[in-house]
């Protein structure tokens, strides 16, 4: 089973490199400067890592809850970008990638994906990829693909408020999002107009 | 704008625009970063974030990153942390600067300066932090505010991954925050401590009345998927616990209406079910529920679902087959699913599905699936199933072996298998095993032969020429079937040969020697020696091919057996008889023998495998040996030797082991059938007793795929043999039949049906007295294993969590050293005293139990459920409430009560569970760890911890009088 898996990786990474032309060139340019870690972490938490990337296969976002080298990180995302992209609209939304899970969840132009252990509950990290977006969804009203981009901090902290270390730590959305708003105001209070939005919106 | 601009298109003519932008701003993030403006600065990490995330290299910009962690604006902060929890990790050396501003920070009156500073430590938290925050992170737990008791509970897990050594200081505050107010404080905790015991589920099992009781009230989800998943990693530890445990499954199975719950119990309840393994009747009920809310979920729509259900019917039928078979339709309905991986999933279940019955018909689906698949990965993955599917449990559900060599020749036809290896191997099991395929197996060998230009189209990366590997041997070892040997043995001799890989050559080149044997044997006899002196001629002029063969195996084999072949082209000029005297060459039959068999053959007794059988030869001899040796087996030979004479039993079994996992992990090593090993193992073959076989299908030209009407022989025979059988009623059961057949439900049973050929499966043959050899080894580098720690055990003093001093704990000052020395004191003599009346206390426990049960009236609506479904079981009802009542006292030893109150089958009593002697109670305030929390500890235990607060204290004054002489000598 695994095998095959990788060697249709093998198959589908010639074949997609053109899709993520951009990142690829750029990570292997970096992969000689980086300096890897000789000691593979292979600790398993509940979820490995999430990754929200566009149907072109641009990271849009990246948490992980798991110590790994940028070179490892590169070449793991790349290749599951490439798997997730590879399945068809209708096919079920659970894959298995060396001995993880990968669980992903397509919404408009967006796909989210979640990496979780083997012996994980999908459908509960299904709905955790719903709960994530039904927060952004509120927070910024109708998410689109460029209120992540331009707002990805905004994005981070609202995941760091949801998942913690790998584990869901708050199931009340209202709890979240109470959460985020209290700490974005504490944060206007605390400094005149945000500097980052402010170039946004000016440039 | 800076991350509109980032994004931009994937176009290419973009692209060299795009670096040259990013590499600009990067510039522009060096010039910003250098300025005093924190805001400046804050914006220029942000920016990096960003590219970070595009996948630039960012880690020049550690410092600063740290220095807008440190700021005191929130705004600053919290990007300072997101940035450092993207971007560093283990590695990046400033973390070792953070570890003040961490703590000034988890000490900050702002919850939300706390919760920024939990959360960045949660993703790049490193041994030295854990260790030097562990204990702030544990006073965090008992913070006044849940939002941060949350987040500090859920970060323990991580430091104690970390800084193992804080898993038992730390454990007892953990536990208590199962029972906090807060249901996210809760949920937390109940998260960590799961995750802590799948680990090392052993530690762990006195907590499991209290998840019990947290299982039968909670009504939360996301913590009940979570106890369940626990409890299914408690069982197979806990024989009792897995009874205990079914009624409240199923009766969630029952309620819930949350699909995700509703597969977790039924993926515990198969689990639980498992190790119960043959337990009480009642479990085919279970497991039914179990199935039945499967079949539901294979059918929804979903295709999430579908794939879920099917999953977790893999796992029932491994205990349960019979349970699965009956959902035959619809897993066969889930081949011609659309989702590729949906159908794999299907693909794992058919090899329970399976019958004689109806074996045929399922491999004839998954040929036309072979042959409409597109990608080779799946069409590989469904050839390796058919085999899966056909040759288990030694070929039991085969009734006609005829069909199953023309589905591996058709199987031949697979373009771009990696699987070649794997047809040849059963090729080669079937012709040897049974006996009465061989006649056939030749003929379609002999074809396959006669067609090799069609396998061999690309030959080098082509895996499918490995069958012509068996076909070779077969049509050499079993020529007497051959019709025509003549022709195979052109065939076998062509140039095109030359081309395949060298151990198929091989093979070829022997095999052609042992069908010259057969045509001579053939031949000789007849008055014109014409055909028999042709062969030799023929073998005189192809072989010199193979002497050029850059293989040595080719090259010995070829030129041995052309000088053997000019030898009998003499003899034959002059008339001689040598047929019989060739075929004596080959002469002897194989008995297959299983893979491990030489492993196995015990040493005799009285046998040092070790001992020298001649004197040891000196060192000196053994240097002269070399040069005498040929060149260039030289080197090889006595190493050989060498090594067989020293290497004891342990060291071989190592070294088969190391072996066995560089084998593994190679991915270039391609593991030999067992059966094409052993098949130059052993010697040629005499006389086979020759089984006639009526051969009512005339063979078939390659090309044309044949296996199908084998179905339908099948059928008629069957039908024939069974007109035979019951001749009374022969009408109905027809009508039957043909009605039986659609439905899949066939009143036929299995022993109805009767092989085609009486065939002897030569049952592999292994030494006597063989033992299995389990290989069990688990991964030593797992970081979990380091939580392996026994939780019950009392804390020492020396396992305190470090706590920031100033100075080094060792130059405390005499004050505070009296203190301490003071403490253990007291506390000794109260334990001492203490320990009398806890003695007491003990037996009456279960009498008071009693009395509280009647005070306590708030009973959990699932005990009662328990209670009036057992009302024999009146004890065992009591001990239930008991565990209701929050544990106080030891849970170790409740725990003993609570699961006996579950019947105990007459196996479960020998358990792994060592409780030892009746446990002691001591107040715990001696390790400060909990007030008022009782700790049990076995006798000994307690003698160890009595010996060493002693130590202690006579440390600590030991430590008191040095500091005084010290002083003193100072002033």
């Amino acid at each position: 089973m695994k095998g095959h898996d990788s060697s249709d990786l093998a198959r589908e990474r010639d074949a997609s490199v053109h899709v993520t032309g951009l990142l690829t060139s750029a990570f292997t340019a970096i992969s000689h400067k980086a300096h890897a870690r000789g000691n593979e972490c292979n600790i398993n938490f509940k979820m490995q890592f999430m990754l929200l990337f566009s149907r072109q296969g641009k990271l849009r976002l990246q948490k992980w809850y798991v110590p790994l080298s940028d070179v490892q990180k590169k070449k793991i995302s790349r290749e599951v970008i490439q798997m997730v992209l590879a399945r068809k609209p209708k096919m079920c939304s659970f894959l298995e990638w060396r001995d993880l899970k990968i669980v992903y969840k397509r919404y408009a132009s967006l796909y989210f994906c979640c990496a979780v252990e083997d012996q994980e509950n999908e459908l509960i990290t299904l709905e955790i990829i719903h709960r994530y977006v039904e927060l952004l969804d509120k927070y910024f009203g109708s998410v689109c693909e460029l209120d992540i981009i331009f707002n990805f901090e905004k994005a981070y902290y609202i995941l760091d408020e949801f998942i913690l270390g790998g584990e869901a730590q708050e199931t009340s959305k209202k709890n979240v999002l109470k959460a985020i708003e209290q700490a974005d105001m504490l944060q206007e209070e605390a400094e005149t107009p945000r500097s980052v939005l402010e170039e946004i919106g000016l440039t | 704008c800076f991350y509109f601009r980032l994004t931009l298109s994937n176009n290419t003519s973009l692209f060299l625009q795009q670096a040259k932008y990013i590499s600009t701003c990067i510039d522009e993030i060096k010039q910003e970063l250098k300025q005093d403006n924190i805001a400046v600065k804050a914006n220029a990490v942000c920016k990096l974030t960003y590219l970070q995330m595009l996948g630039y290299d960012v880690s020049w910009a550690a410092f600063n990153i740290v220095e807008v962690m440190s700021s005191s604006k929130f705004t600053y902060k919290r990007i300072g942390y997101l940035a450092a929890s993207q971007c560093f990790h283990e590695g990046t050396d400033v973390i070792m600067l953070t570890t003040n501003q961490i703590r000034k920070d988890l000490s900050s009156p702002n919850q939300y300066d706390t919760g920024v500073a939990l959360t960045g430590l949660s993703c790049f938290v490193t041994p030295d932090l854990a260790r030097d925050l562990a204990n702030d992170i544990m006073t965090l737990m008992s913070h006044t505010k849940p939002y941060i008791r949350k987040k500090a509970v859920l970060i323990m897990y991580k430091v104690f991954l970390k800084y193992p050594e804080s898993l038992r200081p730390a454990f007892p505050r953990l536990k208590e925050k199962l029972e906090d107010p807060d249901p996210g404080v809760q949920s937390a905790a109940v998260n960590v401590i799961c995750e802590l015991a799948r680990r090392n589920p052993k530690n762990y099992l006195s907590l499991a009345p209290l998840f019990f009781k947290l299982m039968t009230s909670s009504t939360n989800n996301w913590v009940l998927i979570k106890i369940i998943k626990l409890f299914g990693a408690l069982t197979p530890l806990e024989p009792r616990l897995g009874k205990k445990l079914i009624e409240p499954l199923t009766n969630l199975i029952h309620s819930t209406s949350a699909m995700s719950l509703l597969y977790e119990c039924v993926n515990t309840v198969i689990a639980v079910l498992i190790s119960l393994s043959s337990g009480m009747p009642n479990h085919s009920a279970s497991i039914q529920l179990c199935v039945q809310k499967l079949r539901i979920l294979i059918e929804d729509s979903d295709q999430n679902l579908k794939y879920l259900g099917l999953l977790a019917m893999s796992k029932i039928l491994k205990t349960h087959p019979k349970s699965v078979q009956s959902h035959k339709d619809l897993i066969l309905q889930c081949l011609d699913d659309k989702d590729e991986s949906i159908r794999l999933r299907a693909l794992d279940l058919l090899y329970g599905m399976v019958s004689k019955k109806n074996l045929m018909e399922i491999v004839k689906k998954l040929m036309l699936h072979v042959d409409k698949a597109e990608g080779t990965t799946y069409r590989d993955e469904l050839l390796t199933k058919i085999i899966d599917i056909c040759s288990q449990s030694n070929y039991q559900y085969i009734t006609n072996f005829e069909w199953y060599i023309s589905i591996l020749v058709e199987l031949t036809r697979l373009e771009g298998t990696r699987h070649g290896h794997l047809i040849a191997s059963q090729m080669l099991d079937v012709a040897i095993r049974v006996k009465a395929i061989r006649g056939f197996a030749v003929a379609q060998m002999a074809t396959l032969l006669d067609n090799a230009h069609l396998l061999t189209g690309n030959t080098q990366r082509n895996g499918i020429c490995e069958v012509l590997y068996a076909a070779a041997w077969i049509c050499g070892e079993f020529s007497e079937h051959l019709e025509d040997p003549m022709q195979t043995l052109e065939a076998m001799l062509r140039p095109k040969v030359a081309t395949l890989p060298g151990h198929i050559q091989a093979v070829y080149v022997q095999n052609a020697a042992k069908l010259f044997a057969t045509v001579l044997q053939k031949h000789e006899g007849e008055t014109d020696s014409q055909v028999a002196q042709e062969t030799s001629q023929l073998l005189i002029e192809r072989l010199p091919l193979f002497v050029q063969s850059a293989n040595l195996e080719v090259q010995e084999r070829a030129s041995c057996i052309i000088q053997l072949v000019k030898y009998i082209q003499k003899l034959q000029q002059k008339n001689v008889e040598v047929a019989d005297e060739v075929t004596a060459l080959f002469a002897g039959e194989l008995n297959p023998v299983a893979p491990k068999a030489q492993k196995k053959v015990p040493i005799p007794e009285g046998l040092d495998l070790d001992a020298w059988i001649n004197e040891p030869p000196s060192e000196s001899e053994s240097e002269d040996e070399k040069p005498k040796s040929k060149a260039v087996f030289a080197k090889e030979e006595p190493k050989h030797s060498r090594r067989h004479t020293e290497v004891d039993e342990k060291e071989l079994a190592r070294r088969r082991e190391v072996r066995k996992q560089e084998q593994a992990n190679n991915p270039f090593y391609i593991k030999a059938s067992p059966s094409s090993q052993k098949v130059f193992d052993a010697p040629g073959v005499e006389h086979i007793p020759v089984v006639q076989i009526d051969l009512s299908v005339p063979l078939k030209v390659p090309g044309m795929p044949m296996s199908d009407q084998y179905v339908k022989l099948e059928e008629e025979r069957r039908q024939k043999d069974k007109a035979d059988k019951k001749k009374k009623d022969k009408k109905k059961k027809r009508e039957k039949r043909g009605k039986g057949r659609k439905a899949d439900s066939g009143p036929e049973s299995e022993e109805d049906i009767t092989p085609a050929q009486q065939v002897d499966i030569v049952t592999e043959e292994m030494p006597e007295n063989a033992l299995p050899s389990d290989d069990d080894d688990k991964d030593p580098n797992d970081p979990h294993k380091a939580l392996d720690i026994d939780l019950d055990k009392p804390l020492a003093d020396s396992e305190k969590l470090p706590v920031r001093t100033h100075r080094p704990e060792v130059l405390k000052s005499p004050a505070e050293d009296r203190e301490n020395e003071s403490i253990p004191q007291e506390s000794k003599k109260k334990s001492s005293k203490e320990k009398k009346e806890k003695k007491k206390d003990k037996e009456k426990d279960r009498k008071r139990s009693k009395e509280e049960k009647k005070k306590k009236k708030k009973h959990k609506e699932v005990e009662e459920e328990l209670m009036e479904s057992q009302p024999e079981e009146a004890v065992q009802s009591e001990d239930t409430k008991e565990m209701a009542v929050p544990p106080t006292s030891a849970e170790a030893s409740d725990l003993d009560f609570w699961l006996s109150s579950a019947p105990v089958p007459p196996a479960a009593q020998v358990r792994s569970l060592t409780l030892s002697p009746p446990p002691l109670l001591i107040p715990l305030s001696v390790c400060r760890v909990v007030n008022e929390r009782l700790f049990c500890i076995s006798p000994s235990g307690l003698s160890r911890f009595l010996t060493s607060l002693c130590l202690f204290s006579l440390l600590f004054t030991g430590l008191a009088h040095f500091c005084l002489f010290a002083y003193a000598c100072f002033s």
